[in-house]
């Protein structure tokens, strides 16, 4: 479970974040909506303790992530940060081994091979394993990421706007994947999308942030609706059911 | 992560390493005093040469530029940025700062004291270099650089004044251009330190590697970014320091080597770290033995030498694209 407790975040005299307090139980996919600088970047990587708290208190699993060992919190977190940039020279395979350091330090075990081969597998990186990674397409690039923060085998898995150069195909591929080892492994993903409909297709519970504070909680039926969405992202949209899924006529 | 890189790594290993050992056998043989290979064995002269002045000399070229290779590397990893190494980035001229105070100070110290103090001024350079490096936007990779030359001649000018001041300008040379023809048994051996902090590189490769794919990446995988920074600025400093103070600097071989092998073999430390120290040990060793050979019986010093090879390389490298695999 994450814990979030009267988290507020401040960058100079802008307010980002407003006394946010959040929980999210173990187990499922949370999707985090909201339009641009609502603050899910930030909150993502407060989580992630990739900065420092400046208030409130936040935990995974009862572990406080300020004072939690940092290699401690990388057996049980990983985060694909939104805007992360490979510039090393590193083979696909290469960088998603790196992804199994907090388990194995350096020295790959037989079970990291397996993961990592499990990982390429899953995200069609098979035959780009030997490639290095600046010679692959945008698209490529972005899931050889996503397959590294899979490798990573936490319980808990942060993933900003993962979908972000991927094409239809690979979207859907990877929020099934996601509902995958969500259902039958126990993950707990939670996801920060743009695209509303993949969060009505695939999450279990919707959050909507807007100016720094939590705009609306739910299931996809209760979050989905017109006078919601406008009050969110400030423009009517329709909303239509396709055989019980909600899906957002947003571009209309 | 010794998957794939170590595959291909023998490759790219074994040449450098073949080369090295015959540029080992031909430094021996090389230099004013005419050392015919039969002599060596017959006359105790031979012998004597070879002992007190050329293995020293021969070892130290090693030394130095398989650890200038790696402090280049490390350096590179720690700014994320290609374009820098010690010896233009304020780190060399740091330690030669420590160097002329000692001597003002303390004429008296010796060699490891001087290694030590000029190191602790490399640390106190680099540190200051890498917390304005980390603050220049990552979308221009060229301001790194830049910042680096201009940061590297102020100090160097500071330098050039102090040394003006106290009439040492003399000495000065000795630091600021690399020759390795004053070496002699008893006057190198602080270069080992060298080579230690190589093999704790080796050690941390992996820690260092990761280090490259940035800061939010490398704490997601549980590494301490902070302290991670600081040991590797440690080794930058204490070898940069080290061969100033014994040998001056040698330009370049930072900078050249680790671009080279990241080109062939990517950017896998594990893997590649003993391609960079091999190829760093060949190059400065290559180029102290041309320089003897140049003029001889007069000698050109390293430093020069490797100005001049260790440009056109960079201006190579710069014109090729890296291939892609
Ligand atoms: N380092 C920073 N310094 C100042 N402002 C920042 C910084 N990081 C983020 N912000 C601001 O915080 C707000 C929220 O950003 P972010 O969390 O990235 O939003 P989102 O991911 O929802 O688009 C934005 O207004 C952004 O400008
Ligand atoms: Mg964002």
């Amino acid at each position: 479970m994450i814990r979030i407790e009267n988290v507020s975040l401040r960058h100079g005299s802008a307010e980002i974040l407003h006394d946010i307090s959040l929980t999210i139980p173990k187990g499922g996919i949370t999707a985090l909506i909201g339009p641009n600088g609502a603050g899910k970047s930030s909150l993502l990587s407060l989580i992630a303790r990739l900065q420092p708290l400046q208030s409130g208190t936040i935990s995974i699993d009862g572990f406080p992530v300020d004072t939690t060992p940092n290699r401690d919190l990388a057996r049980i977190i990983a985060i694909l940060r939104q805007d992360s940039i490979v510039a090393s020279r590193l083979r696909v395979r290469e960088l998603v081994g790196f992804s199994r350091f907090p388990h194995s330090r350096g020295r790959l075990t037989a079970e990291d091979r397996v993961v990592i081969d499990q990982s390429l597998q899953q995200f069609d990186l098979a035959d780009l394993a030997d490639r290095f990674i600046d010679t692959l397409s945008g698209g490529q690039r972005q899931r050889a990421l996503v397959a590294m923060a899979f490798a990573q085998a936490t319980d808990y898995l942060l993933l900003d706007e993962p979908l972000n150069n991927l094409d239809m195909y690979f979207a859907r591929d990877l929020m099934r994947s996601l509902r995958r080892i969500a259902d039958e492994n126990g993950k707990t993903v939670v996801i920060v999308l743009h695209d509303i409909n993949q969060a009505g297709a695939y999450a279990d519970r919707i959050i909507a942030m807007k100016a720094g504070r939590i705009a609306a909680d739910g299931s996809p039926a209760e979050l989905l609706r017109p006078e919601i969405l406008q009050a969110i992202f400030g423009f009517r949209m329709e909303v239509a059911d396709m055989g019980g899924t909600p899906v957002v006529l947003h571009f209309r | 992560m010794s998957t794939a890189a170590v595959k291909q790594s023998p490759l790219t290993g074994w040449i450098a390493g073949l080369v090295l050992a015959i540029l080992f056998v031909l430094s021996l043989f090389t230099g004013v005093d005419e050392l015919p290979f039969g002599r060596v064995l017959s006359d105790g002269r031979g012998i004597e040469l070879v002992l007190v002045s050329r293995l020293p000399r021969t070892l130290a070229a090693i030394l130095a530029g398989a650890s200038l290779a790696i402090a280049g590397l490390i350096m590179q990893t720690l700014a994320r940025n290609r374009y820098v190494e010690p010896s233009t980035a304020g780190t060399a001229q740091s330690a030669e700062l420590g160097i002329l105070l000692v001597t003002l100070l303390w004429p008296a110290a010796n060699l490891l004291t001087k290694g030590l103090i000029a190191s602790a001024a490399a640390l106190i350079g680099t540190s200051l270099f890498l917390a304005t490096a980390h603050r220049l936007p990552p979308t221009q990779p060229f301001l790194v650089p830049l910042f680096g030359l201009v940061y590297g001649g102020v100090i160097g000018a500071a330098v050039t004044f102090v040394a003006w001041q106290a009439d040492l300008l003399q000495y000065l040379s000795i630091w600021t251009n690399g020759d390795f023809s004053g070496v002699l048994r008893g006057r190198y051996e602080l270069l080992w330190l060298g080579a230690l902090m190589v093999v704790f590189a080796w050690f941390i490769a992996d820690r260092l590697t990761i280090m490259t794919l940035g800061r939010d990446a490398s704490i997601g995988l549980g590494i301490d970014y902070r302290r991670m920074l600081q040991l590797g600025l440690v080794i930058v400093s204490v070898i940069s320091a080290l061969s100033v103070v014994i040998v001056g600097v040698i330009p370049f071989v930072g900078l050249v080597v680790p671009n080279i092998v990241s080109r062939l073999m990517g950017d896998n430390l594990r893997g590649t770290l003993p391609a960079v120290a091999a190829s760093g040990a060949v190059l400065v060793l290559g180029c102290d033995i041309l320089g003897r050979l140049i003029r001889h019986p007069y000698e050109v010093p390293v430093g020069t030498v490797m100005g001049c090879v260790g440009g056109l390389i960079f201006l190579w490298l710069l014109f090729r694209r890296p291939s892609d695999v």
